[in-house]
């Protein structure tokens, strides 16, 4: 049973009056957060579930919304596409991440620190801006590959496409892989080295080892982080915005924007999005299975001391491989990103001639919303993040300290955001709020709520930990010492707290700056963020004022990051990555 | 011992009948225990028993379920509503300490009084004065994480203390020091009990602790206090098994009481020995230290005017502590040792025949 902070009455005895007089938060509080939430997170998701049903026009019950989300061959194979995608990206994840993790985590490769630092490059990387990269590089006639291809064999044509399928998949799992990474990591880091010296002792060599004992105990992790990538392709909308398009290959996500279009079919997008929904629950139970619900896979036994596997000569191959990876996910694409920022046409070279600033000063002075899209994206990312935080905290300190009843429906609810696609969530709100009376669509209001919803989860997540490790006995010793619930915020948690909050805002921070799936759908003339702007440069073909905006967008993400590492140092980069 | 209050003072503090369910847990159940004012009495119990949940009660944290806490007679706890802790005029010293990190020492020790409202100069002299008592005046503008454990217990010992407190509450405040530095804190917290006569209530599971600080000890298990009273009485005069157990260590002997004889596995006694004899019928347990029992290589000779309860036996096993011999006996013909304490002196190998004599009047009949 929780604490009683009010009295219990029912019972007028003396002195009731006089305990009611000292009712700390009151219920007040309660019932606000649970409105705050419902109108979140309820209420969207229990629209989006009702508009499938409706007919738009009378709001009658009917299964046509159905019928039309899946009556046309076209519809339906975009769901079989967006399925051979995630799979097809997952595959192609495992084979590069698994090895790359085993090799950071457990051998003498050299130059481990800047594999981890550029697959955390790949992690911070919008997906979008590296198709963009991509565009560049492997675009079918004048792509930079393609030309130096020409160039050195003197073949009539380039042979990469990157607006084919095989391209899709590519340019999704160089920036999908460190999910795995990640998570097999950490299990081998934690696994103790004790387990492959049992196997060494009773005579299996190294490689043995590793196949039947190392990785089979690292397998939980993998998956967890394999589903977590297979569920990120799947709801990937930029990517697929800039090169399935062009390519005529429809997914899910590119379908929904169909439905999107003139005239606005929200409950037969309602209605396709829900198998999207339900996979993404279900395959999230499972992950949270296979992972135990730590964030990571723990092996016990105890960690100690552990020797690297010595790989001799091939560890410069498996560092040579590693690289190429990174090399493809963060190196070339930031060199033509900034190639192409800075240049009067990008696809004339590496000159002094073609050195400008021009799209900085377009992008900055000259375009109608470009420059309005960047104050956009900070104050909606800083307004989400606050918003977010605040409610975070106040719900997970009523929770950690049972001020209140029904604590685990609020943090259920907290949470749930993780399990919604950025996309699903998108068509909830627009269900739910672009009708009157609340007419939010193309608001400020409705973006920042948006994002302050999708990332929820990690708001709370951190915010939780941060008061996990506050021992309650400090907020007790204030109390029992004459001081009130509120005393003991303001003078003892809150100073406390200051420094995992400003983390917390930061991690926010971050991936709001750079939402797109959530915004693609809510966004009007005015309220553009960096991520719609850079698609829509994009989709014009101004590739240089484009590649100038990006090149923005990650100054300013890494501006960030470096704050927070600033700050809170190295447990920062850790935080981020779970 | 201290000395007993020698004029008999009010009840400061009066727990009747208090229980608390967390759920279907019953953590604490039906305690009753009345404090003077100026009294010192420990909880003393076993890990779970709940003497957390009972002072959290009294402090006003946790509601109880049944029963009420009332103060100087007024009712502050009842299943109908609480008065919260802040308006309780207790302090508490916490297992953790619960120092807070980000202030000084003086910061620390300050904040109660500030906040009663007493002006900046009463503030100082009163942080300065207990400061003193406790031995760290040098270190008022140091912050506690740069303190050592018996720095930090003293701390939160000069917190808790300079406001005053009706009720001074104390949880374990000793199971995170040393067993040296433990032993020094102990009477560090007599000597301040000495000097200020606060009423505490102390939660220990240490049962040393709680025969060096308190006038009284509640012994608690399972939720219920077993037994209250005085150190002595509780080592000497156990009511239950468990009392007898917990406090310091014992043979408990069962056995089954008809007429005249109460018979054990493999020996017997004369109930007339034992003052308590018109209480034993049917199935008994006598408790008897170790160190009540006497061991001899021959049937003691009989002593005019003194009965003693003699048993023969087998030394099965022993050990040499030192200070004494820890002998395990076992009678003739029954599967019931009894450990016995002996003198350094006293020295038989395992498997002599060895004579136990006890007497009867330490001899302890418990339920
Ligand atoms: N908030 C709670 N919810 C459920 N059960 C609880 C709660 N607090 C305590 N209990 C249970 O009540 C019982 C008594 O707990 P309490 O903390 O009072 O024990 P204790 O005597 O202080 O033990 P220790 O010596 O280990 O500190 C335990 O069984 C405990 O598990
Ligand atoms: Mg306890």
């Amino acid at each position: 049973m929780a604490q009683h902070l009010w009295p219990v009455t029912g019972r007028r005895s003396p002195g009731v009056m006089a305990r009611l007089r000292h009712v700390e938060p009151s219920i007040g509080i309660w019932i606000l957060l649970v409105v705050v939430l419902a109108f979140l997170i309820v209420n969207p998701l229990s629209r989006l579930l009702l508009s499938s049903l409706q007919d738009p026009g009378s709001g009658q019950f009917t299964l046509a919304n159905f019928a039309a989300a899946y009556g046309q061959p076209r519809y339906l194979a975009a769901l079989r596409n967006s399925l051979v995608l995630g799979v097809s990206v997952t595959a192609l994840c495992i084979v590069t991440a698994v090895p790359m993790a085993w090799a950071v985590s457990r051998t003498d490769m050299p130059g481990k620190t800047l594999v981890g630092v550029l697959t955390f490059g790949a992690f911070l990387t919008p997906p979008y801006l590296g198709a963009l990269a991509w565009i560049l590089l492997a675009g079918p006639n004048a792509g930079w590959l393609n030309a130096a291809i020409v160039a050195v064999t003197g073949a009539e044509k380039g042979i990469f496409n990157i607006f084919s399928f095989p391209g899709l998949v590519f340019i999704i799992a160089i920036y999908s892989y460190p999910y795995i990474f990640v998570f097999t990591t950490a299990a081998l880091k934690t696994m103790s080295s004790e387990m492959e010296e049992a196997a060494n002792i009773l005579g299996a060599g190294v490689w043995r080892t590793t196949l039947f004992i190392t990785l089979p105990l690292a397998l939980p992790a993998i998956l967890g982080g394999a589903i977590i990538t297979f569920l990120e392709a799947i709801a990937l909308f930029g990517s697929p915005a800039m090169i399935a398009i062009p390519a005529r290959y429809n997914v899910v996500t590119t379908q929904l924007l169909e439905f999107f279009s003139y005239p606005v079919r929200v409950e037969v997008a309602a209605a396709y999005v829900l198998p999207l929904l339900a996979v993404t629950v279900l395959l999230y139970l499972v992950q949270q299975r296979l992972i135990g619900g730590r964030g990571h896979v723990t092996v016990t036994g105890k960690g100690g001391a552990r020797t690297l596997i010595a790989l001799g000569r091939l560890r410069w191959v498996v560092f040579g491989g590693s690289m190429v990876v990174c090399t493809l996910s963060v190196i070339l694409p930031l060199v033509v990103i900034a190639q192409a920022a800075f240049a009067k046409t990008w696809g004339t070279g590496f000159h002094a001639g073609n050195l400008t600033l021009d799209n900085f000063r377009f992008i900055l002075f000259e375009h109608q919303s470009a420059s309005r899209s960047i104050i956009n994206s900070l104050a909606y990312a800083a307004a989400a993040a606050s918003f977010a935080l605040a409610l975070a905290l106040a719900i997970a300190y009523i929770v950690q300290r049972r001020l209140m009843p029904f604590g685990g429906v609020l943090s259920f609810l907290c949470l749930a955001p993780f399990v919604v696609p950025g996309i699903v969530l998108a068509i909830g709100f627009y269900a739910a709020y672009a009708p009157q009376p609340f007419a939010l669509y193309g608001t400020a209001t409705i973006m920042i709520l948006a994002f302050t919803t999708r990332f929820l989860p990690i708001a709370y997540a951190n915010a939780s930990a941060a008061i996990r490790g506050l021992n309650p006995e400090l907020e007790d010793a204030v109390r029992i010492l004459g001081g009130g619930r509120i005393t003991a915020i303001r003078r003892v948690v809150a100073p406390l707290l200051k420094g995992s909050l400003v983390g917390a805002w930061l991690l926010v921070f971050i991936p709001a700056t750079r939402e797109l799936s959530t915004a693609i759908f809510l966004y009007g003339p005015n309220t553009r963020v960096m991520s719609v702007m850079l698609l829509g440069l994009a989709d014009e073909g101004a590739l240089e004022p484009a590649a100038a905006l990006g090149l923005l967008l990650l100054a300013v993400i890494i501006a960030i990051v470096g704050i927070g590492y600033a700050l809170l140092g190295r447990e920062f980069l850790a935080r981020q990555g779970e | 011992m201290m000395p007993e209050p020698t004029t008999p003072d009010a009840i400061r503090l009066a727990l009747h009948g208090v229980g608390c369910r967390f759920g279907k847990v019953t953590a604490v159940d039906d305690v009753t225990l009345e404090l003077r004012a100026g009294e010192f009495v420990s909880l003393l119990g076993p890990s779970g028993c709940g003497k957390t949940t009972t002072l959290r009660m009294i402090a006003g944290f946790i509601h109880p379920t049944a029963g009420t806490i009332a103060m100087d007679g007024e009712v502050l706890s009842s299943p109908s509503g609480s008065q919260p802790p802040q308006r309780r005029n207790m302090s508490m010293i916490f297992q953790s300490y619960a120092i807070w990190p980000h202030m000084t020492v003086a910061q620390n020790v300050a904040f109660g009084v500030k906040l009663r409202g007493l002006n900046a100069a009463t503030v100082k002299q009163k942080v300065e004065r207990i400061l003193d008592i406790v031995r760290l005046r040098h270190l008022a503008e140091r912050y506690p994480a740069t303190l050592s454990g018996g720095q930090q217990q003293r701390v939160a010992l000069a917190r808790a203390m300079v406001v005053e407190p009706r009720v001074l509450l104390l949880d374990e405040p000793l199971s995170n020091l040393d067993a040296s530095l433990r032993e020094e804190m102990r009477f560090e917290i007599r000597r301040l009990h000495d000097e200020f006569r606060m009423t505490s209530i102390y939660v220990t599971h240490d049962q040393a602790e709680a025969m060096v600080t308190s006038h009284r000890i509640a012994v608690m298990n399972h939720g219920r206090v077993e037994q209250v009273g005085t150190p002595y009485a509780i080592y000497n005069n156990p009511k239950t098994r468990f009392v007898a157990g917990f406090i310091g260590r014992t043979n408990l002997l069962e056995g089954k009481a008809q007429g005249r004889v109460i018979r054990f596995d493999g020996f017997a006694a004369d109930t007339t020995l034992f003052a308590f004899a018109a209480e034993l019928d049917g199935d008994a347990t006598l408790s008897v230290r170790p160190q009540s029992i006497g061991l001899a290589g021959a049937a003691p000779a009989p002593v005019a005017g003194r009965r003693m309860w003699s048993i023969e036996g087998t030394v099965t096993q022993r050990a040499y502590l030192g200070e004494f011999w820890d002998y395990i006996v076992a009678p003739l013909g029954g599967n019931m040792p009894l450990r016995v304490s002996a003198p350094p002196a006293v020295d038989f190998d395992v498997g002599a025949r060895v004579w136990m004599s006890i007497d009867p009047t330490q001899v302890v009949h418990v339920t």
